[in-house]
């Protein structure tokens, strides 16, 4: 039996009397049949309407009933008084069905006791169909039927919905087990998203969440990712449109990450790690197909990166020695939130002989200056990734976050001459510069530990330009996390 | 047997069947025309010319300009161009 009928002849149960609920697929229920007759109780059947022979039987192969009447086993017997159920036996047991009967000679000839099979409530095969029929009302999102000869990944990359890469099909029930990893109603507008400035719903998000090939625990994360990404301050529709190749990336802080596999660890910033893999792609794809922001249309990235398939990484909180970057930036410390930052794609830094903490500063400062231009100042955002080698360096000559902060700050600093246009026969760099110069703005460096435990290596993310002219880093506390 | 699949649609539904461009008009006499400057490098360049020809033609010229580039037009600038001109010619790239 593959699925529902699409006819039944269920009627709501009686407000009063005995109701017994069986399948003809259960030897309990074939053993009990001979003595439904004697109980003058409203027999449903879940699956063979002309089962059991001899009483009358009410259809529930839509399970309607027995889902109304939340059956775990069958045989189920129950009492129901003015609309409310009194009282219950599961399976075959002589003495309880005696009792709550009231019929004193009931199933002499049955042995005393029989244990029941499950209701098939429970049967998977059936799952998807019983929770779109209780919860698919709730899906206000257009409805697109893929004829049957389409093959789904080819049909969906047809309707321009993917970003190059084969998709989750959105069914209903996939996305109906999306929505229950968040606590939020499904037609709550999460976000306006740019390019278009189309309502993002938590529906709407979940389904792009079903294609990017989130689980339902990655919601939580993608919502807020969603909702950080679209403030004015983060500035998506100028990141998106300009040549540049940044793209939104996602961090990932507090408990969650590690709750639903974000990886901190090796290979933080690659392949393989689900969580990693999808939440940055599900965020992508909302500004795809909500937000209208496709690539050769508003995307006009020259040359673009890989990230922009999705990026996504959580800080090493329990591994790091220093206090998170999530709390410097003002999340409490044990709280979950996400950062959404602009991103290009990643660049190793190498320093295998540094061992104390002044030489690795500017051995990575050096390594700092090339975002963008090593001769544009203060030029681009940018993530530094310190991998856990190279933060022990630090740890171990008492370098807290703040006094790395400071220190890197001040080996930022470029002179003049070094910047100007024409220095050291490169006509770009900075037009007329009358003093020295930082490298990054203030607050335009953030600085996460993340990574494997073995390499000297830390890593660059370069950005965009930085504040009120181009994209500001934002934060936001996840609050059901 | 060939099963249907339903699935829902991520986008926006806004399904722009090929968005129409406005009619143009056959010739800009009487016009006035409305040169976006978007603050890209040497945009004004290409646009104060732009502005001497229109004006040999005796057509009203307006100027605008965006404060960035790097950000979408105010609503209230473009609802201001759209009040004021028949035509808008804008300066897109370095």
């Amino acid at each position: 039996m593959g699925s529902v009928p699409r006819v039944t002849t269920t009627a709501s149960p009686p407000d009063d009397g005995l109701v017994v609920v069986v399948k003809q697929d259960c030897p309990t229920c074939r053993l009990v049949a001979p003595v439904l007759g004697d109980l003058g109780a409203t027999v449903y059947s879940q699956d063979d309407p002309a089962f059991p022979d001899g009483v009358a039987v009410r259809d529930d192969t839509w399970l309607d009933a027995s889902t109304a009447l939340g059956i775990d086993v069958v045989p189920t017997l129950l009492r129901r008084e003015g609309g409310v159920e009194t009282a219950r036996a599961e399976g075959w047991d002589r003495e309880a069905w005696r009792g709550l009967s009231g019929v004193a000679d009931l199933g002499a000839e049955l042995p005393d006791w029989k244990p029941g099979c499950g209701s098939r409530t429970h049967d998977p095969e059936v799952a998807d169909e019983l929770l779109v029929r209780a919860r698919g009302h709730e899906l206000t999102a257009r409805r697109v039927e893929l004829a049957g000869l389409e093959d789904e990944a080819e049909a969906l990359h047809d309707r321009g919905w993917t970003d190059g890469l084969p998709v989750v099909a959105p069914t209903l029930p996939r996305v109906l087990r999306m929505l229950a990893g968040t606590t939020r109603a499904p037609d709550e507008v999460v976000a306006v998203v740019p390019p278009n400035l189309a309502p993002a719903t938590v529906e709407k998000i979940a389904v792009n969440a079903v294609l990017a090939g989130c689980r339902p625990e990655y919601l939580p994360v993608v919502l807020a990712a969603v909702e950080a990404a679209c403030t004015p301050e983060f500035n998506a529709h100028g990141l998106l449109a300009t040549t540049w190749s940044a793209s939104p990336a996602v961090l990932v802080h507090g408990p969650v990450a590690r709750r639903i596999g974000v990886n901190a660890g090796g290979n933080a910033l690659g392949q393989g790690s689900r969580a990693n893999s999808t939440i940055g792609r599900a965020l992508q794809l909302v500004i795809r197909n909500v937000g209208g922001g496709r690539p050769g249309e508003v995307d006009r990235a020259t040359l673009g990166q890989p990230g922009k398939v999705g990026l996504c990484f959580a800080e090493d909180e329990a591994g790091s020695p220093w206090e998170p970057l999530s709390v410097a930036r003002g999340v409490p410390a044990g709280a979950s939130a996400v950062t959404v930052f602009a991103a290009e794609g990643a660049h190793g830094l190498v320093d295998q002989i540094s061992r104390t903490p002044a030489s690795l500063a500017r051995s990575l400062a050096r390594g700092l200056q090339g975002v963008g231009h090593p001769k544009l100042a203060p030029g681009f955002d940018a993530v530094l990734v310190l991998a856990p080698e190279h933060v022990a360096v630090f740890a171990e000559g008492g370098w807290d976050r703040a006094r790395f902060t400071t220190e890197l700050d001040a080996l930022l600093v470029a002179h003049a001459e070094e910047l100007a246009r024409g220095a050291d026969g490169i006509e770009e760099g900075v037009p007329e510069p009358t003093g020295p110069r930082s490298k990054f703005r203030p607050g335009g460096l953030m600085v996460v530990v993340a990574g494997g435990g073995a390499g000297k290596f830390s890593t660059v993310l370069g950005g965009w330009v930085g504040g009120h002219g181009g994209s500001t880093p934002v934060t936001r506390v996840i609050e059901e996390a | 047997m060939i099963v249907s699949t339903v699935v829902l649609d991520p986008t926006d539904e806004s399904r722009p069947a090929a968005r129409t461009v406005g009619p143009r008009p056959g010739d800009l006499t009487g016009r006035t025309v409305g040169l976006l400057d978007i603050a890209k490098p040497r945009g004004e360049v290409f646009l104060d010319r732009l502005a001497e020809l229109l004006a040999e033609r005796g057509v009203t010229v307006r100027r605008y300009a965006k404060p960035t580039f790097t950000r979408p037009l105010p609503a209230d600038l473009r609802a201001e161009i759209a009040a004021e001109c028949d035509v808008v010619i804008e300066a897109l790239a370095d």
